[in-house]
C-alpha cells in the first residue's frame, strides 16, 4: 500500500471531524439540526468516557473504539479526531507556508509534566469532581476557544457584512443580536489559545505530548500498539528528513529511534522520506497534497479581538428608572439546564466544552465563574439575565456529549422543574410605582406566574407547583438593579404539574349584531 | 436623540454608540470629521469609516400623513368569514387599498409575531390576514412591503412557527428581523407624558405607509392587547415602558406615529392567559375583524367585541384623553358587515 496515502486519508478525516465539530459550534443561523452532527461527538474521548460512566449506554462507547484503535494503530485519535489537534496542525501550517521549510527536531519527552497532569486528573475524577478535565480535556478546550473567540468573531463579521450588504439593498444575511461572552470564559479561552498558538508555532504537537492528558493516556497505550512506525535500518539513509517533518518531535533519526508513545500517527514522515526508510510499506510518493484554504485567518483574528472587547462594553449601557429596586435578588442556587437531573451529577460530568452554550438559541446558557464553586468554574449555568429557557426547545440535551445533560423528549422537558420563581414584592413596579407592569406574567409559558386584580391594578402571583424555572419572568422583569422576580435553582430537578387550562366557555353567534 | 448631522458634530461618540459602532474608530472620527468632504472625496467610501458615517447621515423624520378626506366610514367591523375574505370586503368600504398606498410607495406591515407558537394558538396575527394585506398593497402598486416585529421569544422561531414568515414571503414581502438593536433609531416623543423618547425600528421611520395588524388578545397587565399595545413591537427598550407606567407609555407612543391603517385580527381570540396563552383551550373562534384609520377607535371597538368596556382599559382611556383618537364609538360612522 502506498504509505503516503495514509497521510491523505488522515488529513481528510481530520478535516472532516474538525469542520463538523466547528460547524456544530458555529452554526449561527441554525441551518442544520444539531442532532445531525452528534455522531461526530461520539468519538470524542473524554465526553464519551464520562457519558459512559454515567449512563452505561451503548450510545457512549466511542471511547472504547478510540482505545481499540489506539491499541491497533497508535494515536490516530490525536491526529484525526481531536479538533484541538487539528487546530494545532492548522496553526502550524500557517507558519510552514511562510518559511517554506518545516524544521522540527527530536525532543526529550517531558514525562514529569505529562504524567503528573494525567495522574492529577485521574485522581480528581476518582474523588468525584472533574475539575481537572474542565481545564485539560482537549475537545472541551477546543469548544471553549471556538465558543468564546471564533463564534463572536463570526457573528461580528456577519453583522458587519450584513450592514454593508443592506446598504446595497442585498438582504442575504440577518444580523445577530449577541449578548457577549462571559468574562472568565473569554480570558480562559484567550490564555489557552495563546498557549496553543505559541506551542504549536514553535514545537508542533508539544501541547499534545506534554500537557494534554488524553494524549498522555493514549501514549501509554500506543507504546504497546500492534502496528508501529519504525525505522528500517537497512534502507534508511540517516538524512534526518523525517525528523524535520515530525511535528510530534518523536523521531530520533541519528539513533534510528521513534518514541511511539508520542507519535500521533499523522503519517507525515512517510511522505518526507526519500527512500523507503520507514517501515511497513515500500512505495512512497512525493506528490504534494492540496493545501486547504486557511489563509484568511490572520485578518479574521485581528478584526475579532477588539469586536469581542466591544461586545463586552455594550452590556454596560445605562438604563433610566424612576425608583430603583432595593432588595437583593441573590440566589442560593443557580439552575442547571433541563436534563441534568441534579447539580451533583451535572457538575461531575460536565467538562465545560461549551457546546450547549454555543447551540443555545436564547443564549441563556452561559459559562459560570463562581456560580457553582471554584471547582466547577466555566461549567455552564442558566443565566437568566442573558435570556430564558425556550419552552419548546431541548437543544442542549440533544447535543451534550458527556451525559451531563441527558436526553429528554420535549413533552418531558416541559415538565422538568429546574427552579422555582420567587417574587420580591417590595421590588415590584406594581407596588413601588403603583402602575401596571406584568412583564413576568406575559412571558410565562405555563402561567405559573399570572396577574391577579388588586386595588385597580394587577399584581403578579406565583403558582410554584406548575413553575418550571425557565426564567422568562426573571429575564423580562424590568426593575433595576435588582429583579422583583427571580428563579431559585433546584439542586435536584423535580417534576412540575401540568398547567390545567379550562376551555373557554362562551358561545358565539356569528349572526348576532356587533356590541357597538 | 436623533442622530443627524448637528448632533453628530456635537457628540459623535454618543451618536456612534447608539448605532453600535466599534469604539475604536470613534476617536479617529473626531479628528477626521471636520474634513469630511475631503475624506469622502478621497474615494474611501468603501472603507469602514465612511460606511459608518454614511449610515449616520440618513436623517429620518416621521412622516405625518393625512387620513384620506373622502372616507365614508371611520371604522369597519365585519364578521362571519375567513380572515382574507373579511379583509377583502372591509377594505372596499374604505375605497380599497389604493386610498392608502400610492404607486411606488414603500409599506411596512407590523403584525404581532411576539411568540413562538403555532397559528391556532392565536398569540400571533393570523398569517392568512397578513398575506392578504400584502397582496392588496402590491395590487395598489406598492414598491416594497416589509414585515417585522420585535419579538418576545426567539425571533426566528417566532417567525417560522407563527406561519407569518412563509405567508409574507410567498406574498412577496420582505421579512426583516426586529431583534437587532442596529435597526433602531432614537426619536423624541414630544407629546409624551412619561415616555419622552424611544428607539424605533428604522422601517417605521422610512416607510411611506404603516399598517398595524394586531391580534385581539387578553393580556395579564394591559388587560387587552390590540392596536396600541401592538406598537410596543416597534421599539427596542420595552423594559422602560414597564417600569414607567405601562398604560401611559403605550398612549404616549401612539402620539409619535399613528398607523395609517389598523386591522384588528379577531378571527381566533385568546380570551384568557394572554398574551402568550398556554393551550388552544384559551382560544375562542370569533371570526371577526375591525379596520380603522383611527387606532384608538379600533381598539375601543375591539375591546367591546371582547366584552370589555374600553374605558376600563388604561391606555385606551388615556389615548382618548390625549385626543389621539376617538374612544366613543357613537361619534363615529361605522360600517357593520355580517357575512
Amino acid at each position: 500500500m502506498n504509505l503516503s496515502r495514509l497521510r491523505k486519508i488522515r488529513i481528510v478525516v481530520s478535516l472532516l471531524f474538525f469542520f463538523s465539530v466547528s460547524f456544530l459550534f458555529l452554526d449561527i443561523f441554525n441551518l442544520v439540526p444539531a442532532s445531525y452532527f452528534k455522531p461526530v461527538l461520539y468519538f470524542q474521548f473524554v465526553p464519551s468516557l464520562l457519558s459512559f460512566l454515567k449512563l452505561f449506554g451503548l450510545l457512549s462507547t466511542g471511547f472504547i473504539a478510540v482505545l481499540i484503535f489506539t491499541g491497533l494503530f497508535g494515536r490516530v485519535y490525536c491526529s484525526s479526531v481531536c479538533p484541538l489537534g487539528t487546530l494545532i496542525d492548522i496553526l502550524n501550517r500557517l507558519k510552514k507556508r511562510k518559511k517554506k521549510i518545516q524544521k522540527f527536531t527530536f525532543t526529550k519527552p517531558f514525562n514529569m509534566i505529562r504524567y503528573s497532569i494525567l495522574v492529577l486528573i485521574i485522581f480528581t475524577l476518582i474523588s468525584g469532581t472533574n475539575f481537572g478535565l474542565i481545564f485539560f480535556d482537549p475537545y472541551s478546550n477546543y469548544g471553549k476557544i471556538t465558543n468564546s473567540i471564533f463564534k463572536p468573531l463570526l457573528i461580528s463579521i456577519n453583522n458587519f457584512a450584513n450592514s454593508n450588504l443592506e446598504k446595497l439593498g442585498i438582504f442575504l444575511l440577518t444580523p445577530i443580536e449577541f449578548t457577549g461572552v462571559e468574562f472568565t470564559a473569554l480570558i480562559f479561552a484567550i490564555v489557552l489559545f495563546m498557549i496553543v498558538l505559541i506551542l504549536s508555532y514553535s514545537n508542533g504537537r508539544l501541547f499534545c505530548n506534554s500537557i494534554c492528558p488524553v494524549g498522555s493516556l493514549l501514549g501509554l497505550i500506543s507504546k504497546f500498539s500492534l502496528y508501529k512506525i519504525s525505522i528500517n535500518e537497512e534502507t534508511c539513509l540517516e538524512c534526518g528528513s523525517c525528523e524535520k517533518y515530525c511535528k510530534a518531535g518523536c523521531i530520533d533519526s541519528k539513533n534510528k529511534f521513534i518514541d511511539f508513545s508520542r507519535c500521533i500517527s499523522c503519517f507525515d514522515c512517510f511522505d518526507s522520506c526519500p527512500t523507503s526508510g520507514l517501515k511497513y510499506e515500500s512505495v512512497f510518493s512525493k506528490k504534494k497534497i492540496n493545501k486547504p484554504a486557511e489563509s484568511k485567518r490572520y485578518f479574521i483574528k485581528s478584526l475579532g479581538l477588539f469586536s469581542i472587547g466591544f461586545m463586552g462594553f455594550q452590556n454596560l449601557k445605562k438604563v433610566s428608572v424612576y425608583v430603583k429596586s432595593k432588595l437583593s435578588d441573590a440566589k442560593e442556587n443557580y439552575s442547571t439546564p433541563p436534563g441534568s437531573k441534579n447539580s451533583e451529577s451535572y457538575s461531575s460530568n460536565c467538562t465545560a466544552c461549551h457546546l450547549c452554550v454555543s447551540v443555545c438559541p436564547t443564549q441563556v446558557l452561559q459559562p459560570s465563574f463562581l456560580e457553582f464553586g471554584v471547582f466547577n468554574m466555566l461549567t455552564p449555568f442558566m443565566n437568566y439575565r442573558k435570556g430564558y429557557c425556550n419552552y419548546d426547545c431541548q437543544k442542549c440535551s440533544d447535543v451534550c456529549p458527556t451525559g451531563a445533560i441527558t436526553s429528554l423528549n420535549l413533552e418531558k422537558k416541559k415538565l422538568v422543574q429546574i427552579g422555582i420563581a420567587k417574587f420580591i414584592k417590595d421590588n415590584c413596579v406594581v407596588y413601588t410605582q403603583k402602575t401596571d407592569c406584568g412583564a413576568c406574567a406575559e412571558h410565562c409559558p405555563t402561567k405559573a406566574v399570572h396577574m391577579e386584580p388588586e386595588n385597580n391594578l394587577r399584581v403578579p402571583k406565583v403558582e410554584e407547583e406548575i413553575c418550571i424555572g425557565c426564567g422568562a419572568c426573571e429575564h423580562a422583569c424590568p426593575t433595576v438593579p435588582y429583579k422583583a422576580i427571580y428563579v431559585e435553582g433546584n439542586l435536584n430537578h423535580k417534576t412540575a404539574k401540568k398547567p390545567n387550562i379550562k376551555k373557554v366557555e362562551q358561545k358565539i353567534n356569528l349572526k348576532e349584531e356587533f356590541p357597538f | 436623540m436623533f442622530c443627524d448631522k448637528e448632533i453628530f458634530m456635537s457628540s459623535p461618540k454618543n451618536c456612534c454608540l447608539k448605532n453600535n459602532i466599534i469604539l475604536v474608530f470613534v476617536k479617529d472620527f473626531e479628528d477626521k470629521f471636520m474634513k469630511r468632504r475631503e475624506f469622502l472625496k478621497k474615494g474611501t467610501i468603501g472603507s469602514f469609516g465612511a460606511a459608518i458615517l454614511l449610515s449616520n447621515y440618513k436623517t429620518i423624520y416621521p412622516i405625518i400623513r393625512k387620513i384620506p378626506a373622502d372616507n365614508k366610514y371611520d371604522l369597519v367591523a365585519i364578521k362571519g368569514g375567513e380572515p382574507e375574505v373579511m379583509f377583502d370586503k372591509a377594505i372596499q368600504s374604505f375605497g380599497g387599498m389604493k386610498k392608502f398606498v400610492r404607486p411606488n410607495q414603500s409599506v411596512v406591515i407590523k403584525p404581532n409575531i411576539g411568540w413562538d407558537v403555532n397559528p391556532e394558538r392565536a398569540a400571533n396575527t393570523n398569517p392568512k390576514l397578513v398575506s392578504q394585506i400584502i397582496k392588496h398593497c402590491f395590487d395598489a402598486g406598492a414598491k416594497d412591503v416589509y414585515v417585522f416585529d420585535h419579538t418576545c421569544d426567539q425571533w426566528n422561531k417566532c417567525y417560522a412557527n407563527s406561519g407569518i414568515e412563509r405567508a409574507a414571503k410567498n406574498a412577496g414581502a420582505k421579512v426583516v428581523t426586529g431583534n437587532s438593536e442596529s435597526y433602531f433609531q432614537e426619536v423624541k416623543i414630544n407629546k409624551g407624558v412619561r415616555l419622552k423618547s424611544a428607539s424605533v425600528h428604522e422601517l417605521i421611520l422610512q416607510s411611506d405607509v404603516f399598517i398595524n395588524v394586531p391580534v385581539l388578545k387578553s393580556h395579564g397587565s394591559a388587560q387587552l392587547t390590540i392596536g396600541m399595545k401592538n406598537m410596543m413591537g416597534i421599539v427596542w427598550d420595552r423594559g422602560y415602558w414597564h417600569r414607567n407606567d405601562l398604560h401611559q407609555c403605550i398612549a404616549d407612543f401612539t402620539s409619535f406615529r399613528k398607523p395609517d391603517l389598523t386591522v384588528v385580527d379577531a378571527y381566533w381570540v385568546m380570551k384568557q392567559n394572554g398574551p402568550r396563552g398556554v393551550s388552544v383551550n384559551d382560544i375562542l373562534t370569533m371570526k371577526s375583524q375591525i379596520i380603522s384609520t383611527d387606532i384608538v377607535a379600533a381598539d375601543a371597538a375591539a375591546a367591546k367585541l371582547f366584552g370589555v368596556n374600553p374605558k376600563e382599559i388604561g391606555h385606551i382611556r388615556l389615548a382618548d384623553e390625549m385626543k389621539l383618537g376617538v374612544m366613543d364609538l357613537s361619534k363615529l360612522s361605522i360600517n357593520r358587515i355580517i357575512l
